[in-house]
């Protein structure tokens, strides 16, 4: 999976592309721990406009990621999921910690 | 009316194989001409019961396999994916909504309750030979996926 970031107005916008699963899980946890470690930045939009596949394990890679900037009083937004990603996020009730922006 | 068919395969347990697996099973199911939201809950479901498969099965990493067998009866997938592992001690609990055996991995416990959402029925149970199979079924309606529904 590829993870672009760039950040713009103090928000860090994160576009994940690929497939989010177990294998790529590792990578994923890195990438993004070492984004925010890098970027200045007052909340995250998650962009999902380019992934292809996710599962459970990309929730729980999620959840981790919003647990360590919950301390940090940072929001995590999600946009654009496919119909699918919809499904489980809200399954799980991912939107209940990271809301759905337009 | 569907005639039945089969494909049985096997792979070592790793995760690089998880694509491999949900797609082949995908790939197989398209003979029954399902919707893409039926695809893309087929293939999640089989990929969250390959994931606990290569996390849980097999602590010590080595030599560990997963066997896939999806079979078509008539208008209904079956899959069943099993491994040769350590078992699960509780699978009642497995199944709970957010319970994981290893909380520290940031792991959110929904596999199971996936894999029933997304399927018609789960079954859960222990190999007589050890290890756990995981046998689900899901009713592609022809019909419907024929006229876009």
């Amino acid at each position: 999976m590829q993870i672009k970031s760039r950040v713009y107005n103090k928000t860090l916008y994160v576009l994940l592309c690929g497939e989010l699963d177990e294998y790529s899980a590792k990578h994923a946890r890195e990438t993004l721990d070492e984004i925010f470690l890098r970027e200045k930045f007052s909340q995250i939009i998650i962009d999902l406009s380019e992934l292809d596949f996710m599962d459970s394990t990309g929730i729980g890679v999620l959840i981790g990621r919003y647990k360590k900037m919950k301390d940090k009083k940072i929001p995590i937004y999600i946009c654009n999921p496919s119909s699918h990603a919809e499904k489980i996020f809200q399954m799980t009730g991912l939107y209940e910690i990271m809301p759905k922006i337009v | 009316m569907n005639s039945n068919n089969y494909m049985e395969l096997s792979f070592k347990a790793i995760s690089i194989n998880e694509g491999f697996a949900r797609v082949a099973v995908a790939s197989f199911c398209v003979q029954l001409n399902p919707s893409v939201d039926e695809i893309n809950d087929i293939k999640t479901s089989v990929s969250e019961a390959v994931t606990n498969c290569i996390v849980h099965a097999y602590p010590n990493k080595k030599n560990g396999q997963v066997f896939i067998r999806a079979e078509i009866i008539n208008d209904t997938i079956e899959i069943t994916i099993s491994d040769k592992g350590i078992g699960i001690s509780d699978i009642q609990k497995a199944r709970e909504p957010f319970w994981t055996s290893k909380p520290s991995e940031e792991r959110s416990g929904m596999g199971f309750t996936v894999m029933e959402s997304f399927m018609d029925h789960v079954e859960v149970f222990k190999n007589t030979q050890g290890g756990v199979s995981v046998k689900m079924t899901k009713r592609i309606d022809c019909l419907k996926s024929a006229i876009g529904g």
